[in-house]
């Protein structure tokens, strides 16, 4: 579903990558928490599946996809397999919740019918059913990220990317937007996640993937936020490539 | 319904940005302006060639016996000397640039010199004998006027040869610098109605940026994306176009037509309203070709993957 052959990612004028030499997979309907400090990677690492930046060394394949060989005018019709969630929410706020979440049908060409149909039925999922009429500045935070992931799931998209979702909420309002997330993750969506919550990693006991400084060093399934026990877990052939390197580091 | 949804965007962009859309507006329009009058000029000149070229011919003038300039020596010119400059004219080697000729004699360019300046005290000095005979010679082309002033010059009887081009050639002259500076200024200010568009634009999208971030995450395609920005260009320059395009023609009706056509009358060939309304398709396209092209670029930043 995704996968990465040796990827090193660097800006300009920084000298160290913020990716250096990531090889990993991720399967189709898994859900993957990327861990780490700030800085050391994660977002860059989403950016590259969304195709926002350019790896400067390796590959990436997403949903079969080679990403370097798309071409620039090929890329908007490969985002619409893909659902993004940020931690500001990043609504309009002059725009209604339903408006919000018919605006991405409307922009990539869905009919006046399909998306009559399909924004109330996100909505009742992701439990705003009597909201569609309000806006964005009378929800609650935990109602604007809901609003947020109807509009990144509501064209079904095969892979859902959340870059920490819930940075900005309290626990018990990201109690209720994992369970969203992890209902979503059932429906066959698969959902990788950005995340600093050392609670939420703990109790889902998912896959998870630590970076630091660019580099994997633990991939691990049913694991923890922070674990000592299982410092690599080999994934595949190129999974192993990179734990060796994540370890000699 | 897209479509629906792109006139919206383009619409709201316009509101937001009035301003700005008005002083695009008006740099267009002047801009504009200052093209089609250069246009207008050149068509001007154009009329006036065609018109005076048509009639223009080269005059031989023959000695009168108070003249002493060209081969002239205070003598009158003989008859052997007319027919000598006529059989030049008739020669197999003038002949071929000759379309035709007539001869003028003392008394006809007298009655030609009375209706050309009628009502100047002129008309009371002149005599019969002191205007020159001469021969009125039309020219197959009239642009080979050379050949004969340079054959028929030296001859003997002869005080002048004058192509009376070159009397116009100099009022010529003038419309084209005319025409020229109104070119240059209205590139001047087409320049500063391009880079007022790019940040026209550029301010559009810049206010917008969360929807566009929010379309390019979603995977709205980047012509979705682009063409209300565009569009918002495009028609702030139409109309400035088409005030630009009313402009020219009230120019030519009021002030070609009118004032100008008053004061010295049809005698130049005048440019009419049809050349206006020629000018007025070219305005609105160059105006809306410039938009769109540099709408396009000032928002192609905001699409790049």
């Amino acid at each position: 579903m995704i996968r990465f052959d040796t990827v090193t990612k660097s800006y300009p004028r920084n000298s160290r990558p913020a990716l250096n030499g990531v090889s990993m997979e991720i399967l189709k309907g898994e859900f993957v928490f990327l861990v780490g400090a700030s800085g050391s990677g994660k977002s860059s690492f989403l950016r590259l599946v969304l195709k926002e930046e350019k790896p400067t060394k390796g590959q990436i394949h997403v949903l079969g996809q080679q990403l370097g060989t798309l071409t620039s005018r090929k890329v908007p019709y490969f985002r619409r397999n893909l659902g993004v969630v940020f931690q500001d929410f990043r609504l309009l706020p002059q725009k209604t919740v339903f408006d919000n979440v018919a605006f991405t049908l409307q922009v990539i060409g869905k009919s006046r019918g399909f998306i009559q149909e399909a924004v109330p039925d996100v909505l009742k999922m992701v439990g705003l059913a009597g909201k569609s009429n309000r806006f964005p500045h009378e929800l609650s935070g935990g109602e604007q990220q809901r609003v947020a992931i109807a509009r990144a799931i509501v064209n079904k998209p095969a892979i859902l990317l959340a870059d920490e979702p819930t940075g900005n909420l309290d626990p018990a309002t990201s109690a209720g937007i994992m369970t969203l997330l992890e209902r979503i993750n059932l429906g066959g969506t698969t959902v990788i996640m950005a995340t600093h919550d050392v609670g939420i990693v703990d109790q889902m006991k998912r896959r998870v993937i630590e970076l630091t400084d660019g580099r994997i060093v633990r991939d691990e399934r049913k694991g923890g936020y922070q674990t000592q026990a299982v410092p690599v877990q080999g994934f595949g052939l190129s999974g192993a490539d990179s734990g060796t390197e994540g370890v000699s580091a | 319904m897209r479509l629906g949804l792109v006139l919206g965007e383009a619409a709201s962009g316009l509101r937001r940005n009035i301003t700005m859309v008005i002083s695009v507006v008006l740099v267009t329009f002047i801009s504009l302006t200052f093209v089609g009058a250069a246009i207008l000029l050149q068509f001007q000149i154009n009329q006036m060639k065609g018109y005076w070229y048509d009639r223009a011919q080269v005059t031989v003038s023959l000695c009168t016996d108070i003249d002493s300039s060209g081969t002239c020596a205070q003598a009158e010119a003989t008859q052997e000397q007319k027919d000598a400059i006529e059989a030049q004219l008739t020669s197999s080697t003038l002949a071929p640039f000759i379309e035709r000729y007539e001869f003028e004699s003392h008394e006809q360019a007298y009655e030609n010199f009375k209706v050309s300046f009628k009502g100047s005290p002129l008309v009371d000095l002149a005599t019969p004998e002191f205007l020159p005979e001469s021969f009125r010679v039309k020219l197959n082309d009239p642009t080979q006027a050379t050949v004969l002033i340079e054959s028929l010059s030296g001859i003997p009887g002869v005080q002048s040869v004058v192509d009376q081009r070159q009397y116009l050639d100099g009022i010529l002259d003038i419309l084209n610098a005319a025409s020229y500076a109104a070119i240059g200024l209205a590139s001047l200010m087409l320049i500063a109605a391009v880079l007022l568009i790019a940040t026209t634009i550029r301010l559009s999208a810049f206010s917008r940026r969360r929807e566009i971030g929010i379309m390019r995450l979603v995977g709205a395609s980047n012509r979705f994306i682009q063409t209300p920005f565009i569009l918002e260009g495009v028609f702030a320059s139409l109309i400035g176009s088409l005030l630009a395009g009313v402009a020219i023609v009230a120019l030519v009706q009021f002030f070609v037509r009118g004032y100008l056509l008053d004061t010295i009358g049809n005698t130049i060939g005048l440019i009419g309203l049809d050349d206006a309304f020629l000018v007025v398709p070219m305005l609105v396209i160059l105006g809306g070709a410039l938009a769109a092209a540099s709408a396009g670029v000032a928002i192609s930043r905001y699409l790049k993957v």
